[in-house]
C-alpha cells in the first residue's frame, strides 16, 4: 500500500508549512510584542542599548499616558504624602498629578467616530447592496463602477477641498464631520463587499417570505439580514479598521473636541521629553478595541473571507 | 379554494417575451400541470399567478377577483419552490409557523396548527430540528407544510420533485397527489417531465416558446395533440411523423402514403402541400401481408412490449409491439396503422388538421 494521497499533505510538507507559519507569525508579532513590552518599561529601560528583554515591569507609562503632572517644591511633597499607587510612581520623579490627560477623551472620540462611521457604512451599504443585487436599476453596472472609482485615488488627494468644504459647513473638528467623512470613504468598499454576499443568497428565501405574507422590507430584515450576517460582520471589521487607524484626515480636520487617538498619541512625545513608554502604552490600548471586535467576529470573518469560494 | 382564470397574460423582460398572450382556466380543486421544456415560460406563468412577477398585460382572476397587479402577500396563494427555500436560520417549527405569524395569529393557535400539519405530513418528530440537516424528502415535506399550514386559496409548485432522486420522486409524487385529493385544493404544478404531468395532473397546459400549445386532460393531450410539438413532447417514444406531400380534402377518410391508401379519421378541414401523418408507436401494427412495408433497423426489449425502429418510405418510425411477436433486424415487414387514432399535421405550421378525432379539442389551445 502506498501512503500517497492527493488531499493529505506529506509529513515533510506539513513540517515545512508549520515552520513557515511560525516564522511569519514571529515576524509580524515581534513589533507588537515590542510595543507592548515598552509600555511596561521605565523610560530608562525603554531607550537602553542593547534593548532589555528582561526588565522590571512598571505601570509608569500608563500613568503618564492618562495623567498630566507638574513638578512641586520639596515642602509641598513632604506635606502631601502620596495617597494612591499611581501617585507613588509619579513621586519618584518629584512630580504630582495635576489631572487627567486628554487621552481618555481622544480615545472615546475614536470609539464614537470609528464605530459610528462603521455603523453608518454598514446600514447604507447593506441597503444599497441589496438594491443593486435585487432590483433592476438603470445603469447599475456604471453606478457600481462609479462607486468603486471613488477608491481609485488615495482619499488624502481630496484633503484640501474637503478641508475647505468642512470649514464652510462648520463640520471641522466635529464628530459628525469625521463620521460622515469615514463613511464616505468606506461606503464603496461596503457596497461592493456586501453586494457579493447578498448575490449569494438565493432569491427564493425572500420570495418565500413574500408569499408567506411579509412585505419586501420585512423579508429583507427577517430573512436576508440573518443570511448576510457573515458578510456584514467581515465588512464591518474592514470598515472599522480603516476608520480606527485613519491618521491623515484626523490630523488635518481635528484639533480638539473631535480629535481621535491616532493624531493624539504622537503629541505625548512632546510633553516633557521623549516618553516612549507612554506612547507605547497608548498604542497598546489603542489596539485593543479592534482586536476585541475582530476576535468577537472572527468566526464570521473566516467564513466571510472564504464565502462564495465553495459552492454549497 | 378557488378557480383561477388566466386571461391574455403577457410577460416581457426588456426585449425578451417570456409569455405571449396566454389564456386558460384552472377549475376549483384541480391538480393542474404546466408542462413544457425549460425556458418555455411555464415558471414565469406560475410566478405571475403567485405575484412574484407582475404581468406586462392581461388579467388573472382568483375566485373572481382580479389580482394580477397585487403583491403576493395579498393573494393568499402558497408557493413550493424547487429548491424548497426553507428559511435556513430557523428550525422546522419556526419555518412552519412563519406564514401564520405574519397574519398575527395567536401563539397558541399557531402551535396547534403547526402540530396538526406536522401530523398530516408525518414530520412531528423533526419539528425542533434545524432545517440544515434534513434529508431531501423531509425538506420537501417541510416545504409542503409551510404551504398548507395557512389554508391558502391555491398552491403553486415549481418542480417540487426536481431536487429529489428518482426513486424517492416516485414515492413523493404519490404522496403529493394523495395530499391534494385529501385537501381538494387548487394546485398549479410546473414540470418539464411529461410522465409526471400525465401521472399526476387532472389537466395539463403544454407550453413552448412562450406560447400555450394545448390545454386539456392528459388523455386529450395524448390522443389528440393540437400541434406537432405536443405530439412530440408527450409520450415516450414520441409520436411518429411520416412526411408526405399531397392533398387532403375536407371529408376525406384516407390519404395516399407511399403509394398506398391509409385510413384516417374523417377530416373536417382540407389541406395540401407538405403534410405529416402522425401516429403513436402503439398504433402501428406489423402484418406480413401489408403492402406498405418497412425495414426493421433496431429492436429494444422492454419486458411486456418491445420498441422496434423501422425505415419506412416516409421516414423513420418506431412501433411498440408485443414482445412475444418475433421481430428481426434487417427483416422487411408490412405495416398498418390504426385509422381512428391518426392525426394529420401541416408540416410548415405544425398545426393539427381538424378531424373527427380532435374536433372540439383544438379550440382549447
Amino acid at each position: 500500500m502506498s501512503s500517497f494521497s492527493v488531499t493529505e499533505p506529506t509529513k515533510r510538507t506539513k513540517w515545512f508549512a508549520g515552520t513557515m507559519v511560525i516564522v511569519y507569525a514571529l515576524i509580524t508579532m515581534l513589533p507588537l510584542a515590542w510595543i507592548m513590552m515598552t509600555g511596561f518599561k521605565s523610560p530608562a529601560d525603554a531607550i537602553s542599548y542593547p534593548p532589555k528583554v528582561v526588565f522590571e515591569p512598571t505601570l509608569e507609562g500608563y500613568v503618564n499616558l492618562f495623567t498630566t503632572r507638574t513638578r512641586q517644591t520639596d515642602e509641598f511633597l513632604a506635606a502631601n504624602p502620596p495617597e494612591t499607587w499611581y501617585e507613588e510612581i509619579v513621586r519618584e520623579y518629584d512630580m504630582v498629578i495635576a489631572g487627567p490627560s486628554k487621552f481618555g477623551e481622544r480615545f472615546l472620540n475614536s470609539v464614537i467616530i470609528g464605530f459610528g462611521s462603521t455603523f453608518l457604512s454598514i446600514v447604507l451599504g447593506t441597503l444599497a447592496a441589496y438594491a443593486f443585487s435585487r432590483f433592476k436599476i438603470p445603469l447599475a453596472d456604471d453606478l457600481l463602477f462609479f462607486i468603486l472609482s471613488t477608491r481609485m485615488m488615495p482619499p488624502i488627494a481630496v484633503a484640501i477641498p474637503i478641508f475647505l468644504m468642512y470649514r464652510q459647513l462648520g463640520l471641522s473638528d466635529t464628530h459628525l464631520g469625521m463620521i460622515l467623512l469615514y463613511t464616505a470613504v468606506n461606503i464603496s468598499l461596503a457596497v461592493w463587499l456586501l453586494k457579493g454576499f447578498i448575490d449569494e443568497i438565493p432569491r427564493e428565501y425572500e420570495e418565500a417570505a413574500l408569499i408567506d405574507g411579509y412585505t419586501r422590507f420585512q423579508a429583507f430584515y427577517k430573512v436576508v439580514l440573518p443570511q448576510a450576517a457573515t458578510g456584514i460582520a467581515s465588512t464591518a471589521i474592514f470598515c472599522l479598521i480603516f476608520a480606527w487607524n485613519e491618521y491623515a484626515f484626523a490630523v488635518l480636520l481635528t484639533s480638539g473636541t473631535a480629535q481621535t487617538a491616532p493624531p493624539f498619541i504622537p503629541t505625548i512625545i512632546g510633553v516633557g521629553g521623549l516618553d516612549w513608554p507612554a506612547v507605547a502604552a497608548g498604542a497598546t490600548i489603542f489596539l485593543l478595541p479592534v482586536m476585541i471586535f475582530t476576535i468577537l467576529l472572527r468566526k464570521h470573518l473566516l467564513r466571510g473571507i472564504t464565502f462564495g469560494a465553495v459552492r454549497k | 379554494m378557488a378557480q383561477i382564470i388566466i386571461k391574455n397574460v403577457r410577460k416581457e423582460f426588456g426585449d425578451f417575451t417570456a409569455v405571449k398572450e396566454s389564456s386558460f382556466t384552472i377549475e376549483d380543486g384541480e391538480f393542474f400541470m404546466l408542462l413544457g421544456p425549460s425556458g418555455c415560460g411555464k415558471t414565469t406563468t406560475l410566478r405571475m399567478i403567485a405575484g412574484l412577477e407582475l404581468p406586462t398585460s392581461g388579467e388573472i382572476y382568483l375566485d373572481g377577483e382580479e389580482i394580477s397587479q397585487k403583491p403576493p402577500s395579498q393573494r393568499d396563494i402558497a408557493f413550493v419552490f424547487q429548491m424548497f427555500a426553507l428559511y435556513p436560520h430557523m428550525n422546522v417549527r419556526k419555518n412552519l409557523s412563519y406564514p401564520l405569524v405574519s397574519q398575527g395569529m395567536a401563539r397558541r393557535d399557531v402551535k396547534a396548527k403547526v402540530e396538526e400539519v406536522a401530523g398530516i405530513l408525518g414530520i412531528t418528530d423533526i419539528l425542533n430540528k434545524p432545517v440544515g440537516g434534513l434529508s431531501g424528502g423531509d425538506r420537501q415535506r417541510v416545504a409542503l407544510g409551510r404551504a398548507i399550514v395557512r389554508d391558502p386559496k391555491a398552491f403553486m409548485m415549481d418542480e417540487p420533485l426536481g431536487a429529489l432522486d428518482a426513486e424517492f420522486r416516485e414515492h413523493m409524487s404519490e404522496e403529493l397527489r394523495a395530499l391534494h385529493d385529501r385537501m381538494g385544493a387548487t394546485t398549479v404544478y410546473v414540470t418539464h417531465d411529461q410522465l409526471e404531468a400525465m401521472q399526476m395532473g387532472d389537466k395539463i397546459v403544454v407550453m413552448n416558446n412562450a406560447v400555450v400549445e394545448q390545454f386539456g386532460t392528459p388523455q386529450e393531450i395524448y390522443d389528440k395533440p393540437a400541434t406537432m410539438f405536443v405530439a412530440d413532447f408527450i409520450g415516450s417514444p414520441s409520436m411518429n411523423f411520416l412526411d408526405f406531400s399531397g392533398k387532403v380534402a375536407d371529408g376525406a377518410t384516407s390519404v395516399d402514403l407511399g403509394g398506398q391508401a391509409h385510413g384516417i379519421p374523417r377530416q373536417m378541414q382540407g389541406a395540401s402541400g407538405d403534410l405529416v401523418f402522425g401516429v403513436r408507436p402503439e398504433h402501428i401494427k406489423l402484418s406480413d401481408d401489408g403492402a406498405y412495408r418497412g425495414e426493421i433497423l433496431a429492436t429494444e426489449y422492454l419486458g411486456t412490449t418491445q420498441i422496434i425502429t423501422l425505415a419506412t418510405p416516409n421516414g423513420e418510425a418506431k412501433a411498440r409491439i408485443d414482445s412475444a411477436q418475433v421481430a428481426k433486424v434487417g427483416e422487411k415487414v408490412g405495416l398498418s396503422f390504426e385509422a381512428p387514432k391518426v392525426t394529420l399535421f401541416d408540416r410548415a405550421g405544425g398545426q393539427a388538421l381538424r378531424s373527427e378525432l380532435n374536433d372540439g379539442v383544438l379550440s382549447n389551445g
